[in-house]
């Protein structure tokens, strides 16, 4: 791995997040200076910011995008109990003339009563849905039915998890009993049946220990999210959790970031062993653990086709998680600091498209080193 | 030196063809010509050249011209080989290995990231489809921000940066055609004609690997920048190092050539790699007329069987020992010591060592001269004397040599593995892979992961192509020829491609729906769609929709598509719609929407009766939304005033009973307001105005039906 670009963020304060958009052209950027910014990747690979503004009246934790079918769509939740969509207007006016753009507040979440830690859209199939959760042990799940407008956002269900909720992570693909079995006839899990899946982390530190990563499913019947799973062996603060995308498999796979990294896997039970219409059960094992971050991890996640898992951790290193095909799961990379300050000049990096380009980075491939180009 | 190793470079396509007989050269005609040693030793060091490995050569008389220029040749020889051999060096233990194979002991690469302070800071990140993104942060102190300046940057991480050359992707264009031609070989093939096009499709790969080493040669040399020069250089070596490593692979794994003619291969794969023909030499030896000589030393499959070849040999090599013994090259140092090499003395060969670029190249010197005739099972064992005797405890084996050991070992999966660990880019092994599955080596070398392996290569080498911009077409297929996870994969994959254009959005498009990926296509369909919409495309929207097969935003833009004509009296994208045929299905407001085009179409051709029948049929087949009778009501207005009569009694009753519908189905407002009043106004008014032009039309039909009738 190599560092391709550098960008200066101009953010007035710690930036607490950043999000690649579903293709990664755009990105988004949130911080304690209480604003979001976008970036936009221009034809030749240059960055630009396109958007900078004031989003929420505490620190922001977290931005996401939603997928491009739903448009050019934001979520951000903040220190200041709120979370927010916004939306870019594609507009005629100056701003497109300066290479920038313009996003607009389409609504307000304001139903939690503490800071809201984590802010998800759902998988696209299930429409465009999204869910909160706060340090108020809460999940809240929200829809807007009519996706061309985009400030209706109903409230659909609340789902009381008993402890202080630091992350949430949906399910992409869930699996029923019904693609299963196609799965296991097809051997590939094409016709994707969708019993929505939720799984919410706690990073709560009270000392009666209890289990803090809770799984909740949709039941159709009741219409609403009852509990599947608690994972009782995860009694450690969770900062971040993550389900893998389905790489066509039969079980679900599952990162967790606590006081190390863990990777569970999910595998449903026969509905004919579980009593029926109640919700899924699941064969769950532990894959891999990690304590490799010394200390705390705090983000887990994972690349698009579910092979690689990142995490980050108080060692300030990310680190990437392989299965090679033998299912043993191996850290085969480091990102780490190389501590030097850097020196303030606003620089873009090398993105020039020439030949030239690539030769710090074929020294890198030869060296092993793989630091970009020098910041003078 | 640079033009001599350039020209080294050059890939001699008939190196096979054009090989003669080794060793033409014989004792016998030494001594048969007394008098004259120095000349003839000259020609056998030049014939050694030309068909041996450059190993012998240079240990001609020091001064005379063939040694010497032998001696320079061998220098430039050199230079080639210390950068291949800098592909091994200690560097290399670093090198990338994200997703490296299991069972490796080495440490992850470590990416340093400029300015970030690890030690009191820690980083987020988050995933794109090809890249990564990460920045400092502080994930324990949520609250007030700390007073250490923290890292103002960004930083977006690659993956496999051999993606990103400009020279590079000829190599992994040209390779993907190979790959597929490969991919299509008969399955029915066997035998030789099997082994002959396995061969073939080696060798092409080789090529493309010596071709673009050559272009990235001469960047190389063209390049001002030294530093510049200095990176090209190093790529050349590993491609150099790749090519070394193939063409082993190839005499061995591939060709499976057998005593004898393993040598001979192993002879090509030295010269090509270690040293070239001196041009003077070349001369030298045109002098001459090599044929004469070609009898003496026929190959086994020609005229002699193996064991004739080695009776033969055998003799030559007691009356070489026998020259020795009598001491008859006793006055001539240097003769004696060609003798002793001639004889495969270990410890001669050795003194020359400084000649003998490095350890394979003594190898191959050796059994050229005490077992020409070595079988492939026989190869690790002197391949790993010979490692030993060269390095002499001096040095310790590096991953070149250690990937040269495994093949001579005939371990694949070790290569592999080793090559996997050693190399920057998956390109080499997974190119190499699938070529060893063709050619059945996983499974008879019985790996217990079998062809996964071979999936498990072509995956990650096809996931890094779909990183860049416009390589990502070759790694579809790729991943077509991956039966397990390729499908799932290419899925995840073709959806994240930018639809920056709709040529590109085009070319996506197609491809999902050849795999029939109806899932991709209609996500694509419809964020194209969405893009359109919010862009007030709208037929461009329109067309999307349907493409998407997606009922509800076709709904949504037909909407808008009224709304616009209702605002404005017409109809934007008139050639889409008038051509909708039966896409207008895909939802009731599409076909409202084309069936009111319709109806304009119709009464602009003055064809009122069937503008009449298809405006009334519209409300009393309810696809017309009851928010657009109104609207209908008023477009029939018109039809009514004409001097003929349109609609029948029939119809007027109907469009009477359409017209109390909607005004006795009106919810009751509350408290009207001024402008609703106003509204309701213009209503009321536009009520009254149908009402009396219907009441007029039914008078005048029911005359006009009863006359007809009383005729």
């Amino acid at each position: 791995m190599f560092v391709a670009h550098s960008i200066a963020a101009d953010h007035k304060d710690l930036i607490h997040d950043v999000s690649f958009d579903f293709h990664g052209r755009r990105m988004a950027t949130c911080s304690s200076d209480q604003s979001v910014k976008v970036w936009d990747k221009s034809e030749s690979g240059d960055w630009h910011c396109t958007a900078s503004w004031k989003t929420h009246s505490g620190s922001v934790w977290r931005v996401t995008w939603a997928h491009p079918e739903f448009g050019q769509v934001l979520a951000s939740c903040s220190f200041d109990r709120t979370a927010a969509v916004w939306e870019e207007i594609v507009g005629e006016s100056n701003d497109k003339l300066r290479g920038q753009s313009h996003w607009v507040k389409r609504t307000t979440l304001v139903d939690s009563r503490t800071s809201v830690t984590d802010v998800k859209f759902a998988p696209k199939h299930m429409g465009l849905m999204l869910a909160t959760c706060s340090a108020d042990g809460i999940v809240r799940i929200y829809e807007a039915p009519d996706v061309m407008n985009l400030s209706q956002w109903s409230l659909q269900h609340e789902i009381s998890c008993k402890l202080s909720c630091s992350c949430i992570s949906w399910n992409p693909s869930s699996i029923s009993m019904e693609s299963l079995e196609a799965w296991e006839r097809e051997k590939r899990c094409s016709s994707r049946a969708h019993s929505p899946m939720i799984a919410v982390g706690s990073d709560d530190s009270s000392p009666n220990a209890m289990a803090k990563v809770q799984i909740f499913e949709y039941n159709e019947n009741t219409r609403k999210y009852a509990k599947a799973e608690t994972l009782m062996t995860v009694t450690d603060p969770v900062h971040d959790i993550s389900f893998a995308p389905n790489l066509g498999r039969s079980f679900h796979i599952l990162a967790i970031a606590t006081k190390d990294v863990r990777i569970f896997t999910l595998k449903p039970v026969r509905k004919e062993l579980s009593s029926s219409g109640g919700p899924t059960k699941f064969e769950i094992h532990i894959v891999a653990q990690f304590d490799n971050h010394n200390s705390q991890v705090w983000r887990v996640s994972w690349n698009i086709t579910g092979t690689v898992l990142a995490s980050s951790g108080d060692d300030g290193c990310v680190r990437l998680w392989k299965a090679n095909y033998m299912d043993n799961w191996k850290c085969t990379g480091i990102l780490k600091g190389n501590g030097s300050p850097v020196n303030g000049s606003s620089q873009q990096g090398n993105s020039n498209p020439s030949l030239g380009s690539n030769i710090p980075n074929l020294q890198n491939s030869l060296n092993g080193s793989s630091v970009g180009r020098k910041h003078s | 030196m640079r033009g001599c190793s350039r020209q080294r470079l050059i890939w001699q396509k008939g190196y096979c063809e054009d090989r003669l007989p080794l060793a033409q050269f014989s004792l016998t005609r030494c001594r048969g010509q007394d008098g004259g040693t120095r000349v003839e030793c000259r020609r056998v060091v030049a014939m050694a050249e030309r068909r041996g490995p450059c190993g012998i050569g240079g240990f001609g008389p020091a001064g005379s011209t063939g040694g010497a220029r032998a001696g320079s040749s061998l220098a430039t020889g050199a230079e080639l080989e210390a950068r291949a051999r800098s592909f091994g060096g200690p560097a290399n233990s670093r090198w990338l290995r994200l997703g490296a194979m299991e069972e490796l002991d080495g440490e992850p690469t470590v990416t340093l990231i400029p300015g970030v302070n690890s030690s009191k800071k820690q980083m987020c990140f988050d995933w794109g489809p090809g890249e990564m993104l990460v920045c400092e942060t502080s994930f324990n102190k949520k609250e007030k921000s700390e007073t250490v300046p923290g890292c103002p940057f960004i930083y977006i991480i690659r993956k496999d940066v051999d993606v990103y050359s400009q020279i590079l992707r000829k190599l992994f264009n040209e390779s993907h055609g190979i790959f597929v031609g490969l991919q299509r070989i008969e399955e029915e093939l066997t035998g030789k004609s099997r082994k002959a096009q396995l061969v073939r499709v080696s060798k092409n790969y080789r090529s493309v690997i010596r071709a673009c080493m050559e272009e990235m040669h001469q960047v190389a040399i063209a390049a001002k920048d030294p530093a510049c020069s200095c990176q090209f250089s190093s790529q050349v070596s590993i491609l150099s190092a790749m090519e070394l490593i193939w063409n082993l692979c190839e005499i061995l794994f591939i060709e499976v050539a057998p005593a004898g003619p393993l040598l001979l291969h192993l002879l090509d794969w030295v010269r090509l790699h270690v040293c070239e023909v001196d041009n003077l030499l070349a001369d030298v030896l045109g002098s001459e007329n090599p044929r004469k000589h070609e009898s003496f030393w026929k190959l086994p499959g020609t005229t002699q069987t193996l064991t004739e070849l080695e009776l033969k040999w055998q003799h030559w090599h007691e009356e070489c020992e026998r020259h020795l013994q009598d001491g008859t090259f006793a006055s001539s140092p240097h003769l004696e010591s060609l003798c002793k090499i001639m004889l495969g003395d270990e410890a001669a060969l050795l003194e020359q060592k400084e000649l003998l670029n490095n350890w394979y190249h003594f190898l191959v010197t050796r059994l050229l001269y005490s077992h020409p005739t070595v079988k492939p099972i026989d190869l690790h064992f002197y391949a790993q004397s010979s490692l030993d005797l060269f390095l002499g405890g001096e040095s310790s084996p590096e991953p070149l040599d250690n990937i040269l050991m495994a093949a001579f070992e005939f371990d694949i999966h070790q290569v592999i593995k080793e090559c996997s660990i050693a190399l920057s880019n998956w390109w080499f092994v997974a190119h190499l892979t699938d070529l060893l599955d063709h050619c059945k080596l996983l499974q008879s070398h019985n790996l217990y992961f079998g062809s996964n392996m071979r999936e498990f290569l072509l995956l990650e080498y096809a996931s890094g192509l779909f990183a860049h911009h416009s390589l990502w077409q070759l790694g579809v297929d790729y991943f077509d020829y991956c039966p397990e996870l390729g499908r799932v994969s290419l899925e995840l994959h073709i959806e994240r491609i930018p639809l920056s254009t709709e040529q590109k959005a085009l070319k996506v498009l197609r491809i999902c729906e050849q795999r029939q990926m109806t899932e991709q296509v209609r996500s694509i369909c419809k964020i194209l769609a969405m893009k359109a919409v919010r862009n007030n495309r709208l037929g461009s929207a329109l067309s999307w929709s349907i493409r998407a097969k997606d009922a509800a935003f076709a709904t949504l833009v037909s909407d808008r598509f009224l709304r616009d004509y209702c605002e404005r009296g017409c109809f934007s994208d008139l050639d889409l719609i008038d051509n909708l045929g039966p896409a207008m299905m895909l939802s009731d407001r599409l076909t409202f929407l084309g069936k009111y085009r319709e109806f304009h179409r119709l009464y602009g051709e003055k064809r009122f009766v069937d503008a009449a029948s298809l405006l009334l049929s519209l409300m009393t087949s309810q696809i017309a939304p009851r928010s657009f009778w109104m609207t209908l009501l008023t477009d029939a207005l018109p039809l009514l005033e004409q001097k003929q009569v349109i609609f029948s009694a029939e119809q007027t009753y109907e469009l009477m009973r359409c017209l109390e519908d909607l005004t006795s189905g009106r919810p009751v407002h509350g408290e009207p307001d001024a402008q609703r009043l106003q509204d309701d106004d213009i209503e009321t008014t536009k009520v009254e105005m149908l009402r009396l032009a219907l009441a007029r039309n039914l008078a005048r039909a029911i005359i006009k039906e009863g006359s007809l009738e009383g005729s």
